[in-house]
């Protein structure tokens, strides 16, 4: 499989009357063709900027790309014109967002609103972009959909939507797939109906998908690889089961402590202590450090660098926890009582 | 939609009514009456009695009222008259006279003999009982003005509404061709030089008022570069429903009178149209549905003209309709300062005259129109937003 993205020493910064808010500080990752990627971190990780980003999706103002490069397919996409990226975005990158609620356009049809973007980028007249958005909406499992296509969003259940905006995705066939916590906004039945869908699309189609979510849940299913993100920045990287099973860093640990387990009787769930740092006023050192258990000295005074511990395994920590310190299977398990 | 349309239209009844009456009680609660002076002299005591029971302001309030609104032949079919031991009912262009009818052209009568002469006898003076007086606002007759006493209040309407339509309507549509662009402009480059520029010309356009505005663009314009011609804009046809079909209209002329009251008024609806299309403009461009439509590759100009204009002309709509209303039905001051022979004046002079036919027919063609509009403001809701259904 050839190399499909390449994002290196990527930095978004939003310029506000409060001071620089460094978003995106400085990640890298690539991306094979057809392989899924799992981004996960809080709210205010960085997540969703850093994937807007790649598409230059970003408000600009007060956002601005501030460095780094994303190599798509052997483009640079920061360096493209505004007419170069709009022929990438919505034709060989597709987007599904959040919350479908507020995402479709409430005054027009959900088939003129597909048809649009087949228009512009596959040069299709309305009578074949009305037969292809009448075949997609099908293959996203819209029953009926001849009679749907000129129907308003608010016609529409959640879930529905959500299907609508796949649909407008992979209209054009893209070869990357964003999907920024396309679940979040939805009930849990229907969050599994839409990552097997997207699952399903994939294999038919083909493409990579880049999966963003705050639920280490949702992708260790469907990921092949994982992100964690805090305040920014990549913590840890590392292929899905080695990601579960071998994590290294104490914030990675932290999230997987704080997955509701049907194997533990206790009814309270683990959580990390403290808030995400400012990102106007970053830590000079590790923007963990506040929160975390494993603390040296050494973590306050320098931020620590994303090496490679085991092939394709990152982590960005001074400490080995599995060395370091007692060895628990979650480490916050000490302080329970 | 129909179904709606209907419905609306029947809601309508009881409103107007309702402001017909308040306006007539509390037009009479007013001290003072229309009869009070003559110039600057007063009228002796026997001339006004006279002149009130011509016009029936000797009845009571309620037989007014019902005249005025149904016309007096109906309310007097209602009350009976007893005269010289002969009932008279009027019906229509019927006299039913001790039960004979009569048929009588009620027009003729009035004014070539003023009575219904009957078996010899003068029985039914048409002068102070049914002649030169209401047919009914049911009928669209808005009665006889107190004030200008040769002409109805219809005629009043008719002769000044036109022009006060013309002037409201162009300065609208000039406030939209402005103000829309102006505030997405604006919108767009928000905190940017042309933000600052439209906003502050916006201020400006709300802040100075048209008896500023208006004779300076005089000065300027018709007094010292002498372009256009003031106060020489006439109500003559061909009105707005012919203008556009009449073959050889002098456009040049038209407008070179238009102009200037034109833009006097329409500066101020432009400026408060670019204000609410900035403010809505800025709050839809940050919704998630725009960064869809970004996300598809649409270029800015589909993106905003697709996507976010049909969603943010919402708030301007809705004060187009009471905006409508108001300016069709003239503007005192652009009107006096351009020597315009409008509607506007009347709806202030018509109170301090007590001329009550005036005050009721100026405010009832206002919330007539004002119901009319809000009806179409309804519907273009629902053709902006299908979430708005008119059931």
């Amino acid at each position: 499989m050839g190399r499909l993205l390449e994002v290196n020493n990527l930095q978004t910064q939003f310029f506000t009357q409060d001071g620089v808010v460094q978003a995106v500080n400085d990640i890298s990752f690539y991306l094979d063709e057809g392989e899924t990627l799992g981004i996960v971190g809080e709210s205010g990780s960085g997540k969703s900027v850093g994937v807007m980003s790649l598409i230059r999706l970003i408000p600009i103002p007060p956002g601005k790309i501030v460095g780094g490069e994303v190599i798509f397919d052997g483009q640079n996409l920061v360096k493209m014109t505004d007419n170069e990226i709009r022929s990438v975005r919505g034709n060989r990158i597709g987007m599904i967002f959040q919350d479908p609620m507020t995402s479709l356009n409430p005054v027009l049809t959900i088939g003129r609103q597909i048809m649009e973007a087949l228009e512009l980028h596959m040069g299709m007249d309305k009578t074949q972009s009305r037969k292809r958005t009448v075949e997609l909406l099908e293959k996203v499992g819209i029953s009926g959909a001849a009679d749907q296509v000129d129907r308003y969003p608010h016609q529409f259940s959640g879930g529905m939507r959500q299907r609508v905006m796949i649909a407008m995705g992979l209209s054009c066939n893209p070869q990357l797939l964003i999907a920024d916590e396309p679940t979040t906004a939805l009930d849990v039945t229907i969050q599994a109906q839409i990552v097997e869908l997207v699952q399903k699309l994939q294999e038919d189609l083909g493409m990579a998908v880049i999966w963003i979510t705050h639920d280490l849940g949702v992708v260790a299913g469907i990921a092949d690889r994982i992100i964690v993100m805090y305040a920014g920045q990549t913590m840890e990287e590392a292929p899905v089961r080695e990601l579960f099973a071998k994590s290294r860093h104490p914030y990675t640990h932290g999230l997987i402590a704080s997955l509701p387990r049907l194997d533990q009787r206790s009814g309270k769930l683990e959580s990390i202590e403290g808030l995400p740092p400012d990102l106007v006023d970053l830590p000079k050192g590790c923007p963990f450090y506040a929160r975390c258990k494993y603390r040296i000295p050494k973590c306050d005074k320098q931020r620590p660098k994303l090496d490679e511990i085991s092939p394709g395994h990152y982590v960005a920590c001074h400490i080995d926890i599995n060395k370091d310190s007692i060895t628990t299977e979650h480490p916050w398990e000490e302080d329970k009582e | 939609m129909f179904k709606f349309i209907v419905r609306r239209i029947l809601g309508f009844i009881p409103v107007i009514l309702s402001v017909a009456a308040i306006t007539f009680f509390a037009s009479k609660a007013i001290p003072g009456g229309p009869f009070d002076f003559a110039g600057d002299r007063s009228l002796p005591e026997e001339v006004v009695k006279n002149l009130e029971a011509k016009y029936h302001l000797d009845w009571p309030g309620w037989k007014q009222f019902t005249s005025y609104m149904i016309g007096d032949e109906l309310t007097i079919f209602r009350t009976k008259h007893e005269i010289d031991d002969v009932n008279v009912f009027i019906e229509g262009d019927k006299a039913i006279v001790n039960g004979n009818v009569m048929l009588l052209d009620n027009k003729t009568l009035c004014k070539e003999s003023g009575y219904i002469v009957y078996g010899g006898f003068t029985i039914f003076d048409l002068d102070t009982e049914a002649c030169g007086t209401s047919q009914g606002v049911i009928r669209g007759d808005l009665g006889p003005s107190f004030r200008y006493r040769a002409r109805t209040v219809n005629d009043i309407i008719n002769e000044t509404l036109p022009l006060s339509a013309q002037l409201g309507l162009w300065s609208i549509l000039v406030g939209l061709i402005i103000g829309i662009p102006a505030g997405i402009v604006a919108a767009l480059h928000q905190n940017t030089i042309w933000d600052y520029l439209a906003t502050f010309v916006a201020v400006m356009g709300v802040s100075i008022p048209s008896m500023v505005l208006g004779p300076v663009l005089i000065v300027i314009f018709a007094n010292n570069l002498g372009w256009f011609p003031v106060a020489q804009w006439g109500a003559k046809p061909p009105y707005f429903e012919n203008m556009f079909l009449t073959p050889g209209f002098d456009w040049i002329n038209y407008f070179s009178h238009a102009i200037l009251p034109v833009l006097t008024l329409g500066t101020g609806i432009s400026a408060v149209f670019a204000r609410l299309t900035r403010a809505s403009m800025l709050q839809i461009i940050r919704e998630d549905f725009i960064r869809t439509a970004r996300a598809k590759g649409l270029h800015e100009q589909v993106v905003i003209w697709r996507h976010a204009l049909r969603n943010s002309l919402i708030p301007v709509v809705t004060i187009l309709g009471p905006l409508a209303a108001s300016l069709v039905t003239g503007t005192l001051i652009v009107e006096q300062i351009f020597g315009l022979n409008g509607l506007g004046k009347h709806f202030v002079q018509s109170i301090s005259n007590r001329d009550y036919a005036l005050v009721l027919g100026t405010t009832l063609l206002f919330a007539v129109l004002l119901v009319i509009s809000n009806l179409f403001v309804d519907i273009m809701y629902a053709w902006l937003d299908p979430r708005i259904r008119l059931e």
